[in-house]
């Protein structure tokens, strides 16, 4: 099945949800939409199911306008950020509810039911009711009845949000297993950048009801089109330093110049904003092309086995990664280390200029692992939850 | 010391367990010693053991008054949860009408409840009443001072009037309370309108209609101002409920002796039923089978 969603667009008053949404799944595909809260990503995933109908645009299914079709015609399924069962059926007559409406025999929808539950660990559930269950428990019996039926099209809105870390990291490996032997286009929502990238596929990036950016979820990572998309698709944010080409002499927050080297090179002359991942920033020299910011501590934040630190030089904010806890003193002078061929080259409309040739330029972060290009992304899972892609 | 006396729980429990004891506890208490003794006067008493509860228990207007009352409480449970549910569901969930539908239909559960009584005596009066006087010119001989049946229609009118604004603003309050996402897996799964509501708005609205149930079995059960200004329990004793008869007990015939055991038995029903209907709406449901 090819769903295709045409110039969609959703107003609802004067607000617009969606604007002019352009966009192609295909079988078998895996999709994630990222963006932040509000982006929009709900409303694109009921104008898929047909749950909401595009204010103008067309949806296609293989070619065929679908836009005015039914929910319950067009072979859907929705899995939510809250746990949606019937609250009176049990976990099994919730699994066997989308099969018994399809006038299956008994026997089969038992069957399916028993097929189902087994692949989500349920089968020794079946007879509790939803208030029984835990957290994770409901929100797998949620997804068992979205997978029963045979949908061509898998709706996931933010599945695991509501779940606690350690569930959320265990089913998120599930539903990657799942979704591998799925026959249908799977679209996922996340408002996290590591779980996109550790769910992979291709990737639609959706800022205040505009689609930023699309394409596999690594290649768009390793190259954000736009100052926005590198925002949303960073966390922490994505550090921004102001600066200027002029011929072959670089030079980044007024005073720091930098060498011309790498993707750097042959760029016009003029003024841009530098971008750079806090995991590219390093309070130790990495080697000797690095360029030092010499800053002051402003804060120092842990989360789980790594620490942001928080730092200014003048007037730029940076956000410095790194791994271990570690502890700051409050206007501690340091010097941040940045590989120049680690820096995102924008122009000051916010579109990309340059990108860093590969994930990994000569002489950079090898400690931090070397990474064969082809591969695109090589994912760290860290305690905290953060993936890292390098 | 032990801990027992040590603990110092005790004094911040003690202004609550004063409150419970001079509105709740000492009143009972009273009715409880009267309710086992003959009192002429200050000094004379005598214990009398379950003599009054003997008397009221086969007192046969007694019998009558609470056949009568479950026939009204089951009326208006019958009735009123229903007709609640049902306006609930029509109420609208969003825009301008929301406030305008609430205030209209919160606006009985505002009135004094002997108002009510006039002005329902008023409203059904058959020569000036807007409702009487219709209904009279209409052919309609209706005059609820005369007819039983008619102030049984008139008092069933005016309870429901008055009461079922209570169960549509709880009931509405519990459909407001489920998510939209439940709404959209079921027209997912193709449910119909009334599986929606069988298996999506009634589960998720069964706290709610408990309350609901509650509050209305227990409220009409006890009923008394309405009645005692319709009616006042007649014509005969048509519409003589266990409180008005309990008053006339009490208070017209001064017999405080078998109005405290009758009290009492009141009491123990009302529990009763409440335990019981809480115990069946917790489990409702729950069984089903495959």
């Amino acid at each position: 099945m090819t769903l295709t969603l045409e110039s969609v667009s959703k107003t609802v008053g004067r607000e617009v949800y969606i604007e002019n949404a352009d966009l192609t799944f295909e079988t078998g595909s895996k999709n994630v939409i990222l963006g932040r809260t509000l982006a929009g990503k709900t409303t694109l995933l009921r104008l898929m199911a047909g749950l909401d109908k595009p204010t103008t645009g067309r949806i296609l299914v293989n070619g065929e306008d679908v836009t005015g079709m039914a929910v319950r015609k067009r072979k859907v399924a929705m899995v939510y950020q809250q746990f949606i069962n019937y609250p009176s059926m049990t976990v099994f007559d919730n699994i066997a509810s989308p099969l018994k409406l399809s006038r299956m025999d008994k026997e089969t929808i038992k069957k399916r039911v028993y097929e189902t539950a087994e692949i989500l660990h349920l089968v020794p559930l079946l007879d509790r009711l939803p208030a029984e269950l835990s957290g994770g428990q409901q929100q797998r019996t949620a997804i068992a009845r979205s997978l029963v039926k045979d949908a061509q099209l898998l709706l996931l809105d933010e599945p695991l949000v509501n779940l606690d870390y350690k569930l959320r990291e265990e089913l998120r490996i599930e539903l990657q297993q799942i979704f591998q032997r799925r026959e249908a286009v799977v679209v996922y929502t996340t408002t996290e950048p590591a779980e996109a990238l550790m769910l992979g596929g291709n990737i639609v990036v959706i800022h205040q009801g505009r689609i930023l950016q699309t394409g596999p979820t690594p290649e768009v990572y390793h190259s954000p089109a736009t100052t926005k998309v590198a925002e949303v698709f960073s966390d922490p944010p994505i550090n921004y330093i102001d600066g200027t080409i002029n011929g072959n002499r670089g030079t980044i927050a007024k005073d720091i110049s930098i060498p011309l080297t790498g993707h750097l090179e042959g760029i016009a002359p003029g003024d841009y904003r530098f971008g750079v991942r806090s995991n590219h920033l390093f309070l130790q020299p990495q080697g000797s092309a690095d360029t030092e910011i010499k800053a002051t501590v402003e804060l120092s934040e842990i989360s789980g086995s790594e620490t942001f630190i928080h730092v200014r030089h003048a007037q730029t904010p940076l956000v410095v990664q790194e791994s271990g806890v570690k502890s700051r003193r409050i206007g501690e002078k340091v010097s941040v280390f940045v590989h120049p061929e680690r820096l995102y080259v924008y122009d000051l409309a916010g579109d990309l200029i340059a990108s860093p040739a590969g994930p990994d330029p000569a002489g950079g972060a090898g400690e931090r692992g070397e990474i064969p290009q082809n591969r695109g992304c090589d994912l760290r899972l860290r305690p905290s939850g953060a993936a890292l892609c390098l | 010391m032990n801990k027992w006396e040590d603990n110092k729980a005790w004094f911040l429990v003690l202004p609550v367990f004063i409150v419970v004891a001079f509105s709740a506890i000492i009143p009972l208490m009273t009715v409880v010693n009267y309710s086992v003794q003959d009192i002429f006067g200050p000094g004379q008493r005598y214990f009398v053991g379950v003599e009054w509860f003997k008397e009221v228990l086969n007192d046969s207007r007694l019998h009558d008054a609470l056949w009568r009352q479950f026939l009204f409480s089951g009326l208006v449970l019958l009735i009123e949860m229903p007709l609640g549910i049902g306006i609930a569901l029509l109420m609208p969930k969003k825009g301008w009408g929301v406030s305008a539908s609430l205030v209209t239909i919160a606006l009985p559960l505002l009135i004094p409840w002997n108002v009510i009584g006039t002005i329902w005596i008023i409203f059904t009066r058959p020569d000036i009443g807007l409702f009487g006087a219709a209904i009279n010119s209409a052919g309609i001989a209706f005059d609820h001072t005369a007819s039983p049946l008619h102030a049984w229609i008139t008092l069933m009118f005016m309870e429901v009037w008055h009461w079922t604004p209570l169960v549509a603003l709880l009931a509405y309050a519990g459909l407001m309370a489920i998510p939209e996402a439940y709404y959209q897996a079921a027209r997912i799964d193709g449910a119909s309108a009334w599986a929606t509501f069988r298996y999506i708005q009634l589960p998720k609205m069964r706290g709610v209609l408990t309350i609901a149930l509650l509050l209305r079995f227990m409220d009409s059960f006890l009923i008394y101002a309405e009645p005692f200004v319709l009616t006042g329990g007649g014509p005969g004793n048509s519409t003589t409920f266990l409180s008005i008869y309990l008053v006339k007990v009490a208070v017209g015939q001064f017999d405080l002796g078998p109005a405290a055991a009758f009290s009492l038995i009141y009491f123990l029903i009302v529990l009763l039923f409440s335990w019981l209907f809480y115990q069946a709406l917790q489990n409702v449901g729950k069984g089903e089978e495959r």
